[in-house]
Formats: C-alpha cells, sequence, structure tokens
C-alpha cells in the first residue's frame, strides 16, 4: 500500500457543519424581509438609509481590522441593525457615520469580532442620538411613492437641514407627548412613523422565529424580555389607566428590532441559558421603566446597552451546576 | 427516570452504516506482529523474551509488573526477531517484541493456558483473568481484574454493561452484541459471580435493535439482566453518563462509580473475559472495526494484537485517493496515527478513515460567546470560559472550575461555530496543571 499524505489533528475529528461566518450570514439573509417590508412603507429612502450605514461600517472594517473580517458578516450585521433602527429621513452621512462610528468604537477598539462588551449597532445609534438629536427623532410618514425621498437625505454634513418634511410622531411619541394611543393592528402590520426596520413587528416576529428555530438564535432573552415587558405594563395598566397597556407596548417602538435582533447578539449577552433569562428580565424592565416614567418615549436601546454592561457579572452569577457536583455540596 | 439518556450532548453524523451489517471476519495473520509493552493504563509489562527465541500463540513476552499491570501475549507463533523502540499509535514509541510469524506454523496453541471458570473462588478468578492480560476493550484499556475486586469499603449493587458504542463510524461492540450474545451474558456471569452482584443492567443505543433482540433471545433465565435501550447521543457511553441513565444517580464529581455502588464494563471485554474462559486462551486477538470513507473496504475484524496498521489497511484493500487522516478509535475521542508502522493494541476499538472533506478545517474564528458548547457540555461545565482561561494559561484557575471534570469528549470542539479546538486546549491544561502539582510536590 502506498502511504498516502496524511494530516495529524486533534479529536475530535468531526466538526458540526456550523461556522461563525454562516450564523452571521444567516442571520443577515433572515433580516431580508424586514428590509423589503421597510421598503415598503417608506420607499427607497429605507434602503439608502440602510445603504449608508452598512457602507459606513464595511468601509470602517475594511480600514481598521485585520483583512480578511469582512468574509465573517459581522460589520455587514452590525451596518444592516443600524440602517434598521433609524428615521427614514435621516441624511445619509450621519448613517454612514454611524456605522463608522458603531465599528471602530463598538468593536475593532476592543480588539475585533467576539471582544466587544456593547452592541456595536446601538453603540452607533446612541452615538447618532447624542450628536444629532433633532435628526434621529425626526419621523416622515410612511406610504406615499415608492420614489418620493422622505427628509433631507442628500444633506450635506453639518449643513443646517431643510426642515420640509412630512411628519408624524412615532405612536411612542403620540403617546408620550400628546397621550393618543395607536391602533394594535397598525402596529403589528407597521403602517406607523418610526425607524427604517422597527415598524412591522410582525415581520421581524416570524424572520426570528425562524432563526430560532434553525437554531442560529437563542430564544431564551427575545422571549423574555417581551414577556416582561407585556406583564409588567399591564400590571401599571391596571394599577393607573393612564398607563399604556401590554400589548401597545410589546408592538410599538423598536422594542421587537431590539428584542429579537439586539438582544441576542451572542458577543453581548449573557453565554448561559440562565444568564439569558436574568439578561431579558431586567432589559424588559428597564424597557418599560424609561418608557413610562423616563423622560425618552423609547428607551430598548439604552436598556439593551445597560444591560451589556453587566453581561460579565451576570455570566459569572449564572455558571452551569458541574455534573456531580450537587450531591458534593450536600455531603459537606 | 423518566428516559434513559441525559442531558446536553451532541449528534454527530453515525456513518455506522457502513460496517453495522458486515459479519466479524478473521483476517489472515501478517507477515510480522509487533507487541508494545505499554498496551494498558497502569505500568507496562516487563519483558520476558530475548531475540532469537520461538514463542508459541499464547505465551507470554511480557509480564504484569505489579497489580495494575499485565502481562501481554505473543498473538502468533514465531520467533523473536527484534525487541526495540517501536513507533506507538499515541504518536510516541514504546519499547515493542517483533515476532517473525512462522508461515509453517498451525498457529495452534498450547491446551488451556486459563483455567475453566467453574469451581474457582474469587481471588482465583480475579488472578486469571489478570495472567490472561484481559483489559477494558472500549478503548481506555483498563486492567478487568482490578475492576473485578472493587474497594471492600464500598457495596457494589449493579453491574452496568457498556453497550452504547455512541462514537460515530464503529461497530466492534454492536457486531459482537448480535453474533456473540452468547459470550456477552457469559462475560456478565463471571463478573456477576466474582463482584457479588445479583442485578445487571446491559445499556444499548436505540440504533442498534438488532443488537438488543439478540441479547434479550439469548439471556439467561437464571440471571437478573435487564437489556435497556438508550437515546442515541454522543456521549452516551462515558461512563458517568451511562449511571446516570441506567440508575437516575450523578457519579460526585472526581469520584470513581464504585461510591454509588456501580461498576461499568463494555460489551468488548465481557465478551473477551468469555472467550478467555472458553477457549483457555489469553487476550491476544480482539474485534477491530476497518471503516470510514477513505478506506476501499470497509469490515468488521478479528485481528491479531500487534498487527501493524499498514497490513491491517492493506487487506481492506488500501485507502482511497481522497483520504486524509487515519484515526485509532473512534472519530470524536480516537487519535491521529503519525505512523502506519504503529500497531493494532488491545484498547484498539477502531481504525477510522476521514477524508479531505471530512476532516476539520484548519480556520479559526474569535469566540462570539454564542453558549453552544455550554448546551453540548455532559458534565455541564463552561467550556468557551475554561478556553479563555486556557489561551491565557491560567490553569489554576481552571482547576477550581472543574477542568477535572472534564473527560474530553471532544462535544465543545464539535459544535464551536468557530472552530476553536477546546478539547485540545483542555488537554494540554491539564497535562500543564500535572506538571504544575508535580513541580509544587517536588
Amino acid at each position: 500500500m502506498t502511504a498516502p499524505n496524511l494530516i495529524v489533528t486533534a479529536s475530535p475529528h468531526l466538526k458540526d457543519r456550523d461556522t461563525t461566518p454562516r450564523i452571521m450570514w444567516t442571520v443577515t439573509a433572515s433580516l431580508v424581509p424586514v428590509v423589503l417590508s421597510s421598503a415598503f412603507f417608506f420607499g427607497i429612502s429605507a434602503i439608502l438609509v440602510i445603504l449608508a450605514a452598512m457602507l459606513g461600517a464595511l468601509l470602517t472594517e475594511r480600514a481598521l481590522s485585520k483583512p480578511g473580517t469582512l468574509q465573517d458578516g459581522s460589520a455587514m450585521i452590525t451596518g444592516l441593525l443600524l440602517g434598521l433602527s433609524l428615521p427614514p429621513g435621516i441624511p445619509l452621512w450621519m448613517a454612514a457615520l454611524g456605522g463608522a462610528f458603531g465599528i471602530g468604537f463598538g468593536k475593532v477598539i476592543w480588539g475585533g469580532l467576539g471582544q466587544n462588551a456593547f452592541n456595536p449597532a446601538l453603540i452607533g445609534r446612541a452615538f447618532l442620538q447624542t450628536a444629532f438629536p433633532v435628526a434621529i427623532t425626526t419621523w416622515p410618514t410612511p406610504g406615499g411613492s415608492f420614489f418620493a425621498l422622505k427628509g433631507d437625505l442628500f444633506a450635506f454634513p453639518f449643513m443646517h437641514p431643510v426642515s420640509d418634511v412630512v411628519t408624524s410622531a412615532t405612536p411612542l411619541g403620540l403617546f408620550k407627548f400628546e397621550q393618543k394611543l395607536t391602533s394594535v393592528v397598525d402596529l403589528v402590520l407597521g403602517t406607523t412613523g418610526g425607524s427604517v426596520g422597527e415598524t412591522s413587528a410582525l415581520v421581524i416576529l416570524i424572520c426570528g422565529a425562524f432563526l430560532a428555530w434553525k437554531g442560529y438564535l437563542n430564544w431564551r432573552s427575545p422571549v423574555s424580555i417581551l414577556v416582561t415587558v407585556f406583564v409588567a405594563s399591564q400590571v401599571l395598566h391596571f394599577l393607573n389607566g393612564k398607563y399604556p397597556d401590554g400589548l401597545f407596548m410589546v408592538f410599538s417602538g423598536g422594542l421587537m428590532l431590539g428584542a429579537v435582533y439586539m438582544a441576542t447578539d451572542m458577543v453581548t449577552v449573557p453565554t448561559t441559558n440562565k444568564g439569558r433569562w436574568v439578561f431579558g428580565v431586567c432589559t424588559g424592565l428597564i424597557v418599560v421603566v424609561i418608557r413610562v416614567f423616563g423622560g425618552l418615549p423609547e428607551g430598548v436601546m439604552y436598556a439593551i446597552l445597560i444591560m451589556n454592561a453587566f453581561t460579565p457579572l451576570i455570566n459569572r452569577v449564572t455558571q452551569p451546576t458541574v455534573f456531580g457536583t450537587v450531591k458534593l455540596k450536600e455531603a459537606k | 427516570m423518566a428516559f434513559f439518556g441525559f442531558a446536553h450532548g451532541v449528534h454527530p453524523p453515525e456513518e455506522k452504516g457502513l460496517t453495522s451489517g458486515l459479519p466479524i471476519r478473521r483476517m489472515p495473520y501478517p507477515a510480522e506482529i509487533v507487541l508494545p509493552l505499554r498496551q494498558h493504563a497502569g505500568k507496562p509489562a516487563k519483558l520476558c523474551v530475548k531475540v532469537g527465541d520461538y514463542v508459541e500463540r499464547g505465551d507470554p513476552v511480557g509480564l504484569a509488573d505489579g497489580y495494575m499491570s499485565v502481562p501481554i501475549h505473543a498473538s502468533a507463533a514465531g520467533r523473536v526477531s527484534a525487541i526495540d523502540l517501536w513507533p506507538h499509535p499515541d504518536g510516541s514509541y514504546a519499547q515493542a517484541v517483533h515476532i517473525k510469524v512462522d508461515t509453517y506454523s498451525m498457529q495452534a496453541a498450547r491446551p488451556r493456558l486459563v483455567p475453566r471458570w467453574e469451581g474457582l473462588s474469587v481471588d482465583q478468578v480475579v488472578k486469571a483473568v489478570q495472567d490472561a492480560g484481559v483489559v477494558g476493550l472500549g478503548g481506555a484499556a483498563f486492567p478487568t481484574h482490578v475492576k473485578l475486586a472493587p474497594p471492600k469499603d464500598y457495596k457494589v449493587h449493579t453491574l452496568i454493561i457498556n453497550g452504547a458504542e455512541c462514537e460515530p463510524y464503529l461497530t466492534s461492540d454492536h457486531r459482537t452484541m448480535v453474533e456473540y450474545p452468547e459470550r456477552v451474558h457469559f462475560g456478565c456471569r463471571v463478573m456477576m459471580h466474582t463482584l457479588g452482584v445479583t442485578k445487571a443492567v446491559i445499556g444499548v443505543e436505540k440504533n442498534k435493535p438488532d443488537a438488543i433482540a439478540a441479547l434479550e433471545r439469548t439471556k439467561p433465565k437464571d440471571l437478573d439482566i435487564t437489556i435497556l435501550p438508550l437515546t442515541v447521543k454522543y456521549p452516551q457511553g462515558a461512563e458517568k453518563m451511562l449511571i446516570h441513565a441506567v440508575t437516575g444517580v450523578e457519579v460526585p464529581s472526581g469520584k470513581l462509580p464504585v461510591t454509588v455502588g456501580v461498576v461499568v464494563q463494555n460489551v468488548g471485554s465481557l465478551a473477551a473475559i468469555a472467550e478467555v474462559f472458553d477457549t483457555g486462551l489469553p487476550l491476544i486477538e480482539r474485534i477491530v472495526t476497518v471503516t470510514g470513507h477513505g478506506l476501499t473496504r470497509p469490515a468488521n475484524l478479528i485481528v491479531p494484537v500487534g498487527t501493524k496498521l499498514k497490513d491491517l489497511l492493506a487487506y481492506c484493500d488500501g485507502v482511497t485517493k481522497d483520504a486524509s487522516e487515519v484515526i485509532n478509535g473512534g472519530p470524536m475521542m480516537g487519535m491521529a496515527v503519525a505512523n502506519l508502522e504503529a500497531p493494532v493494541l488491545k484498547g484498539t476499538t477502531g481504525i477510522v478513515v476521514l477524508t479531505k472533506d471530512e476532516v476539520r478545517n484548519e480556520k479559526v474564528y474569535p469566540c462570539i460567546h454564542c453558549g453552544r458548547c455550554l448546551d453540548a457540555c455532559p458534565v455541564f461545565l463552561n467550556p468557551s470560559w475554561l478556553g479563555d482561561l486556557a489561551r491565557v494559561k491560567r490553569y489554576q484557575e481552571m482547576a477550581d472550575n472543574h477542568l477535572a471534570d472534564c473527560m474530553l469528549c471532544g462535544s465543545c470542539s464539535y459544535v464551536c461555530p468557530s472552530n476553536i479546538p477546546l478539547s485540545q486546549l483542555f488537554q494540554a491544561s491539564k497535562v500543564a496543571l500535572r506538571r504544575i502539582q508535580t513541580a509544587g510536590a517536588a
């Protein structure tokens, strides 16, 4: 027998087919229906905002990271999620800047993929919220011609925006400042004002369920967030009718996008399953507190970022019980 | 116990269909046999022949060196042609006896090298099993006589027989149960008698219905033997997982199964005990699954211990063009063979030839903390965290977090999407820890 060219590796010699890039690209692909629904509601403006955010994220990753990291797909997701969380009329240069900031300060500066403590897309959005509070809270009305540009998409950097946009408040804003409730049907379908990708709760829910079924998404944190928000706000609503009810809270704002796609970012949420429950419940509570008692109409972004900071702590206290150690403790 | 399995674990492709339907056949004697003196857990055997000696089949070439050791016997008649350091399947070199097989010999052994079982006292059975060189045939090659005489401080109430064979590809235990179920039961009788237990449970994964049927059909009426179908999952055959599946009890961390009144033995070893008392020959051959998509003609073979892997593969018509890695043992816990001159040992369960498409990719991504390894680990460790600690060499902290409970089953590495060699890191950390502890003790 002729000796073949054999290799020698450590066991196990078999490997599950799933790889990190495959997970990232599957999540990216699962967002396609969300992108399409945003295009349906906001026309070409939504696509342009998403593309701008992605361009900023990808160029920054390419410029600052080691070669080859673009293929793992994580910068793509960051840009895509950021774009989906922005208003459809935001000037494109701001969206691109947000993507660049999210990747640069949200990820690369920590040491790249897997090292960052905070969700990069939300870091980018938090930066935009602080730097451009007006632009990021100008919500164009959905509908209209597909090719009609909403807002000041092509404004030059640092020029005063021309505000002749037809705007409408988001359901949460309406409620907070005008005490007006939007119907849950509108919320579920997404025919309301709001960010590019967060208006249609239904589409996001279906995409998330698909990912969870395929095993690419751990269902524990989204489920615990949604249940907590529903229960907590329902209790508040019961105590005092001026607070919104649970269904409104669950389907409005960025909660669905945040719970399904950002509170499941593996890097920045706890690794343990117990920890994911803790993370979800705490995030849900913070969302309700900010929305109901805080000065801002929406609090999903800050709730997730705050809980990201607690992730190492949650990991530490929710370590699994090692096989055969329960009896040991009893014996002592 | 609601179900006969365990939490966590993984589902690698089984690939057992390559050989599960093939009857066990005997491989002809090769031209040369190489017998390393280190084939079992414990102390290597002591050499007792010299170059030029003629040995009959079944004669010892190495004697047991103390209690935690067993002798090694010639697996074919012939002349000792050399005694040297020879490639060992674990990648090292070990002292080995070469026997040039006598082509004119009938290969008939001397009659009754092992006494009949009937009428032997417990101590005599233990002695006979040690003298016959019987070790666990499930891979670890732990001397069987030590298991037959557990520490007196514990009361053993159940004998558990491991027929799970959860490693992908391997079918040697499966075929043993299908073709020699009486031997399994006879070995079971010997062990139950010696241990003084009245209850035995044979755990078999559900994917071997023919094995379960064969065992049920031949079950002796006078013994309390239960055949328990187990969920098909890796590592179902790990000792602690099997005990948990059968009894519902967790073996305490860092303790031996005997502390919960259980002794576990593999079906292949039981069949070997039976064969030894039946034929009067010591353990000189074993059933090996030679398989893999990289092999031309997969087979279940009775192979003389000491057959070189290259002869074994050649008998199976060699490897295919895209063969890339030869594994000694199963693909999850087995070791890649670096040199095909290395021989089959008593503990060789199978030889698996993997193709280029099957072997692991070299590209490693950073850990994204997806938590899949936590869901896979059968002993509920946090491999992701331990892996982080291993890479910065914080071995003591790893020990504090139950590194010792890791049995290197490889489930974490199998599922890791970032292809991080977790299992390998833990093995290296265990070695490093031992080194630190010996240095501290000295």
